[in-house]
């Protein structure tokens, strides 16, 4: 909080800049002139130092809000709120910020971000580091009845820096594959963290028993689901060779951006093998609450999944 | 042939002068998972020790890609001052260090010099280099490019503005290209990254990039990094175009799996030099990185460094108006964490400049990465004292189409005070004429996207 000497001089700081603008010398640069004007119609300087004292509150509590300080989940500042407080064109800068999800209107401190600004970006990155980090829970793929198994990367740090070890299992974890799975099935599902286990915590529940009925439903065989932890796409390609299955299909959490650190993408191939090109898999991406809803892209998947099953291909040569 | 040392009474043999370069480097990452990195530090300096006192002559006879295999190699090689390289041949690349650090050494000095040296002399020096050395002997090179106006010059530092979108909707682009504008950011470059990478996409923003900078008056550049066929196609169909883009790698190969070849760039820039809408004379933008040819399987089993120099070689003789490396973008698996990647950041700036390329640097980094924001900015800092012609901006550092952090808007305005740097004059111009800045600095008004409304949109 400001102390009130504080606010006094930010208040005659102000005092005197407005004083200075207004007997600005005519070759002044037509926009400060221009800002210069604007402000004639405001209240006093002295009451503008009030607002800013209301400002300050307004900001604080913000601020509490996005460091967590108040336990109410639901009380979430609505990051929409420009921070800047006296635009020149108040209804273009909302309309401004209703075309885009960049964080704009976002005002400053000196040259530099506002505090709630630099704070709900750290927690932004916050959440996405986690998904990145932290490990699918072992309820949720018991619950989901998937068969567990691991890649070659023995921990997260390996996961990361060694994308082959991702893309392949030991013998021991391969003869787990091949005993405990259906053989010659038309639809392989895999569900795996890759770069975002917080997709898979946040999608995995909502579309895997939608994928898996939809096929039922059309008579389309499905094998055993596979949990693949430390997993990289191309983990399919030796699930689809040691199961025979037509068809592999990956459910798999993407790299986490600031906006979303819950998006899950479908990669599907038809008769993958190891060492395939990358050009041979359909993705389906941005499956997520504020981009394709889980559900709705189970449901587009099932469609996409019986059209590469009619056509015999997947990838650029479906879309020929 | 092979080279030998005896370090702490162990003796250390490389096979040859790209294992003796590989080893050489810095801890990567991306040089691990190609296995061609030093197996332990001592191992790391004996190389360092056998690199110092290679003479230059072995590194331009051993180009890491073969000559008839490799069309960068070719134009490495064709395209060096065999007059300037005759001078400086028995020099070692310990002598070249020193001779770059030297007090007499100038920035012309060592322009001379840059027409004799291969990619791979370049990475070799680089690799003897301390981080400080690094800013120190860039800091003295200036290396200059005119678009519709001037970058590089020195006591500038300039920024590309790169209001992204996640749909490409042209009112959201214009939005935050405004925010952009408003915090003096923009004068090397107004650029956006397509999601859809389609002519008719390409060509309506670059319409209203073209509409916003002419309403405006803003001396600056345009681009829409599309594909550099799809731009050529957009630019045949009347699309407004000062300037434009490929991302490239250090190996024929790299390039091909980008889709592209030396005679895609000699067609963009003839393209340009008849229909583009700036005078000139450069009018192309390429953007580098470590690690991209290793993800293509094109680095010839040679380290990222060695690539990453091979990169300004092959644009060199295309005399772009800017290139920078999009550093941290590419993962974890090339660059771990923020020291490595503050290091390939202050490496790939230094070896563009010794190649006498006007480099910039996008300071950047993935949320699967080990690091953050802090060490953006450390680096982005870094880069301002040592010269960089621009960095990137977008709002608050968030690139939402992306999916990554770059330097905020609020970075570059930050940077300058800092430093004492200017934007591009003609543009510090503007800034004034609307308010934004005076005497060098961001005045009050700045940070208003609305301000420009009453004349532009």
């Amino acid at each position: 909080m400001l102390s009130s000497e504080e606010i006094a001089r930010i208040a005659d700081e102000i005092t005197s800049l407005f004083e200075m603008r207004k007997t600005a010398p005519s070759n002044e640069p037509a926009q400060a002139a221009y800002h210069a004007a604007g402000r004639e119609n405001q209240p006093a300087a002295k009451s503008e130092g009030g607002s800013i004292l209301q400002q300050k509150e307004e900001e604080k509590k913000q601020l509490e809000q996005v460091a967590g300080s108040i336990p109410e989940a639901d009380t979430e500042p609505d990051r929409r709120q420009p921070l800047l407080t006296d635009p020149a064109d108040p209804d273009a800068l909302r309309r401004m910020m209703s075309k885009t999800t960049a964080r704009i209107g976002v005002s400053h401190a000196g040259p530099r971000l506002k505090t709630q600004t630099m704070l709900k970006l750290r927690m932004d990155h916050a959440a996405a580091r986690d998904a990145v980090m932290m490990d699918v829970s072992e309820a949720l793929i018991d619950r989901l009845g998937l068969l567990f198994t691991k890649t070659r990367c023995e921990d997260k740090n390996t996961y990361l820096t060694r994308p082959d070890l991702g893309r392949d299992f030991d013998d021991e974890t391969r003869k787990l594959i091949s005993e405990s799975c259906k053989h010659d099935v038309d639809v392989q599902l895999i569900v795996s963290d890759g770069l975002s286990s917080s997709a898979i915590e946040a999608n995995a529940e909502r579309i895997l028993p939608v994928i898996t009925e939809g096929l039922k439903e059309r008579g389309i065989s499905v094998g055993t689901p596979i949990f693949v932890k430390y997993g990289r796409v191309a983990a399919q390609d030796r699930i689809s060779e040691l199961l025979n299955a037509t068809i592999v299909c990956s459910l798999i959490g993407e790299r986490p951006g600031l906006a979303t650190a819950e998006s899950m993408s479908a990669y599907i191939s038809y008769k993958a093998t190891v060492g395939m090109p990358e050009a041979r898999r359909t993705v389906v991406s941005n499956i997520h609450k504020d981009g394709v809803p889980a559900v709705e892209a189970g449901a587009y998947i099932v469609d996409l999944l019986a059209l590469i099953l009619e056509k015999k291909a997947s990838g650029v040569e479906l879309q020929k | 042939m092979s080279y030998q040392t005896i370090l702490a009474g162990q003796k250390y043999t490389f096979e040859n002068v790209k294992e003796v370069l590989a080893k050489a480097g810095e801890h990567k990452s991306g040089d691990v998972l190609a296995g061609v990195a030093a197996s332990s530090d001592m191992e790391r300096v004996a190389a360092k020790e056998v690199l110092a006192s290679m003479p230059l002559k072995d590194l331009y006879e051993n180009p890491v890609a073969p000559y008839e295999e490799d069309e960068v190699t070719r134009m490495n090689i064709d395209g060096l001052n065999r007059t300037i390289y005759g001078q400086i041949q028995n020099m070692t690349v310990s002598d070249l260090r020193e001779w770059l650090m030297d007090y007499a050494t100038t920035n012309e000095d060592i322009y001379r010099i840059s027409k004799g040296l291969t990619a791979e002399m370049v990475a070799a020096v680089c690799k003897l280099m301390t981080n400080l050395d690094l800013i120190y002997v860039s800091s003295k090179i200036r290396v200059t490019a005119h678009c519709n106006t001037t970058v590089g010059e020195r006591g500038i530092m300039g920024t590309r503005l790169q209001p992204n979108h996640t749909t490409d909707n042209v009112e959201g682009i214009t939005a935050s290209l405004f925010e952009g504008l408003s915090y003096g950011c923009g004068d090397v470059l107004i650029g956006l990254n397509p999601v859809n990478d389609t002519v008719s996409s390409l060509a309506e923003v670059l319409k209203r990039f073209d509409e916003v900078k002419n309403s405006l008056e803003i001396p600056t550049q345009i681009c829409v990094l599309g594909h550099i066929t799809t731009q050529i196609e957009a630019v045949r169909q009347g699309a407004p175009c000062d300037m434009i883009f490929q991302s490239i790698a250090g190996s024929e190969k790299g390039n091909r799996a980008f889709g592209f070849g030396k005679e895609t760039v000699e067609e963009a820039l003839a393209l340009l030099q008849v229909h583009g809408t700036a005078p000139g004379p450069n009018v192309l933008y390429f953007e580098t990185g470590q690690g991209s040819e290793l993800s293509s399987d094109a680095h010839w089993g040679a380290d990222q460094v060695t690539m990453e120099a091979r990169c300004y070689a092959f644009a060199r003789p295309f005399h772009p108006f800017m290139v920078n490396t999009v550093v941290g973008f590419i993962g974890p698996e090339y660059l771990y964490d923020s020291k490595q990647v503050i290091r390939a950041g202050l490496e790939d700036h230094f070896m563009a400049k010794l190649s006498g390329i006007p480099m910039g640097c996008d300071c950047c980094y993935t949320n699967h990465m080990m690091a953050d924001q802090n060490d953006i900015e450390n680096l982005a800092l870094l880069l301002g004292a040592a010269g960089v012609n621009y960095i990137l901006g977008v709002p608050t550092s968030d690139d939402i189409m992306l999916n990554y952090q770059t330097n905020a808007y609020h970075d570059i305005g930050t940077i300058r005070e800092i430093l004492g740097l200017r934007p591009i004059p003609a543009f510090e111009r503007w800034l004034e004429k609307m308010g934004i800045m005076e005497n060098g600095r961001l005045t009050k008004y700045a940070g208003d996207p609305t301000i420009f409304l009453q004349k532009g949109r």
